[in-house]
């Protein structure tokens, strides 16, 4: 059989074999800018989003609504109905409204704290940075302090002492944490202030406050935003251990630890009750960590 | 320059002393390292002063005294007949829009998160916040204009440009304001030679159409005679020797001056043969030598040197830091050829 030169099909054949560069079709174009991964995360936070938002007016029942005779209905595929489809709960209360309600708490609380813990975090590690000498000491004495404590123990006696509000509950939350944030700031401010940029911007009559907030907390918010989807899921997780000790959010009130909690009684017989929510809680802290990460490499001017 | 003018810029016996440990014993021994051991000049108002010695010797200290960056440990600094402090208080900060630095390493010395034009505006930003935005941006566009950047660089970031356009947005940010006082701490050496060019001519072309006074500092002999009015030579943190640029360069009187300008590379190859070649390193100058400290490299050392430091002293608008000159018969000094 001999070769067709002329034949356009085996040229390009020829050409494809031999090429070097092979172009990227689209799909693999577009995977490598958004990662599966992430798509997936985003999805879920915008979910997550929606249901903070809406709550109520998706939640298909109220959430607090008892109907004995349909107690402990299983979900859908597991020989339940589609009027329940996540099922019920021992008291007949449907698991999906209260998963939406759940979800709807847990991720205020846990996204109000976080910012409480970074401006706290972030404005007293700049102020170590830019006093340095006694005041750094005594911040410094401060975020030992709260690091040598565990956080439980001290969230359990403020708890036990003053009661419980749902202000109180996230203003608590909001002192989860701040001492890494503070440190990370204070470190990554000193040693910005060695570099070149800050020094020069201060040189050019920029006043401390324009230097660390245009300047300084621009270039190590990267880190920062790392630090803090580090704490968002921990706040999750701690307002869920509070909550699953009863000392979180107060009955009728639910939320993620709560549900997981209150359905520990029926893992054996209903599962669902406690799964559902616990689904949830690791969705949704991955889902963070993964669009930190990604934000991260996002921000970086640098890296693009 | 005429005598009645008053300077811009006058410094008196400068000093600048870090603590210091050295190794040896438990903590060490303290020690001074004296960066900047008691200098004088001064800048008249449009003129250029060239600064210029080794690595090590005091310049960059210098110029940080010069603009109050750190602060002194004796002497006494007037721009304008006002004292320059390191305070960085609010007098300090708005003391920054009449003088302003051009740094060595331009990426070091930019927000590697904002843009060009951003930079750029930076101190009309600082120092009149009360502009409005639009006018801003056409001050940063005919900034951009004068330095040479193009019109479509102003959303770039630093790390997007090459070395020569970041210098360009390190001089272009340090002009936004239309300072007095210009320092230059090594400007372009940082830079290839072709690009040095071209940024010392703008430079030259900027300080022609806006008048601003500069001190210049660096290593690099030719660079300071293309740029100044007046050049000192340092010398471990003293000024040996300084004068018009033509004296200095032509006639150097100091030992060490002859050796730099002899370093000088040509073209012409009679003039090699001619070469000092100093011996050594410069001395530490944690333990800088008594009398002269260029004593222990000078060809033409006497007993005097080792003992007792030499004076500036003027003879004609030429000073210079040396025995053998100062001692000599008026008018003789010691010939380089």
């Amino acid at each position: 059989m001999t070769l067709e030169l002329n034949d356009p099909k085996s040229l390009a054949e020829d050409s494809g074999s031999g090429s070097v560069f092979t172009a990227k079709d689209k799909l693999t174009a577009f995977f490598e800018t958004w990662p599966p991964l992430v798509l997936f995360a985003l999805f879920w936070i915008a979910l997550c989003a929606v249901v903070v938002a809406f709550a109520p007016l998706i939640a298909p029942y109220d959430f607090m609504a008892m109907d004995l005779p349909a107690r402990l209905t299983p979900p859908v595929f597991f020989g339940g109905v589609w009027t329940h489809p996540l099922g019920t709960d021992e008291l007949g209360r449907d698991v999906l409204s209260r998963l939406i309600i759940s979800i709807r708490i847990s991720v205020v609380i846990a996204f109000l704290s976080t910012l409480i813990a970074a401006t706290l975090g972030v404005t007293l590690g700049f102020l170590a940075a830019y006093f340095r000498g006694r005041v750094e000491q005594l911040i410094l004495i401060l975020v030992d302090a709260q690091a040598s404590m565990p956080f439980m123990i001290i969230a359990l006696a403020v708890l036990a002492f003053l009661g419980n509000s749902l202000t109180l509950f996230v203003i608590l939350m909001g002192f989860y944490g701040w001492e890494r944030i503070a440190r990370i700031a204070r470190g990554l401010a000193i040693s910005a202030n060695e570099q070149g940029y800050a020094t020069a911007v201060r040189d050019l009559g920029a006043s401390p406050w324009r230097i660390y907030s245009r300047h300084i907390l621009p270039n190590i918010a990267s880190t920062l935003i790392v630090s803090m989807t580090l704490n968002f899921p921990e706040v999750i997780l701690l307002e869920s251990g509070l909550s699953f000790l009863g000392l979180g959010i107060q009955p009728p009130m639910t939320s993620l630890g709560n549900m997981v909690g209150y359905g520990r009684d029926y893992i054996q017989s209903a599962p669902w009750i406690m799964l559902a929510p616990s689904i949830a809680i690791v969705l949704t802290t991955l889902s963070i960590s993964i669009v930190g990460d990604w934000m991260r490499d996002l921000f970086d001017p640098t890296l693009k | 320059m005429s005598a009645a003018e008053t300077p811009l810029l006058s410094v008196t016996n400068l000093k600048r002393h870090y603590d210091v440990r050295l190794p040896g014993g438990l903590f060490g021994t303290p020690a001074t390292l004296k960066a900047v051991d008691g200098i004088s000049f001064e800048i008249m108002k449009g003129k250029t002063l060239g600064l210029v010695g080794e690595s090590g010797c005091g310049k960059s200290t210098t110029a940080k005294l010069v603009l109050g960056h750190i602060p002194v440990t004796a002497g006494e600094i007037r721009f304008d007949g006002e004292r320059v402090t390191a305070n960085h208080n609010a007098q300090w900060r708005a003391m920054r829009r009449r003088m302003q630095m051009i740094y060595q390493d331009p990426l070091g010395a930019l927000d590697r998160r904002l843009s060009v034009a951003d930079q750029i505006g930076e101190p009309i930003q600082i120092h009149e916040p009360e502009t409005p935005k639009v006018e801003r941006d056409e001050r940063v566009a005919s900034l951009m204009a004068d330095v040479g950047l193009r019109r479509d660089m102003a959303d770039r970031f630093p790390h997007e440009l090459s070395g020569g356009q970041r210098q360009r947005v390190v001089i272009a940010r340090a002009l936004s304001v239309k300072p007095d006082l210009l320092v230059g701490d090594e400007p372009v050496s940082a830079l290839d030679v072709s690009i040095q060019a071209q940024v010392l001519n703008l430079l030259d072309d900027l300080r022609q159409s806006t008048g601003f006074t500069a001190l210049f500092i660096s290593h690099d002999l030719k660079v300071v005679r293309q740029m100044s009015d007046r050049v000192a030579v340092m010398y471990l943190g003293r000024i040996v020797e300084s004068g018009a640029p033509e004296e200095v360069f032509r006639r150097p009187q100091h030992p060490y001056t002859q050796a730099l300008v002899s370093a000088i590379p040509t073209i012409r190859r009679s003039v090699v043969s001619n070469r000092i070649v100093l011996k050594g390193d410069p001395p530490n100058p944690v333990n800088a030598p008594s009398g002269c400290p260029f004593h222990t490299r000078c060809p033409a050392v006497v007993a005097q040197c080792r003992t007792e430091v030499p004076a500036l002293l003027e003879t004609a608008g030429h000073k210079v830091a040396c025995h053998l000159v100062n001692n000599a018969p008026v008018g003789a000094g010691i010939a380089a050829e």
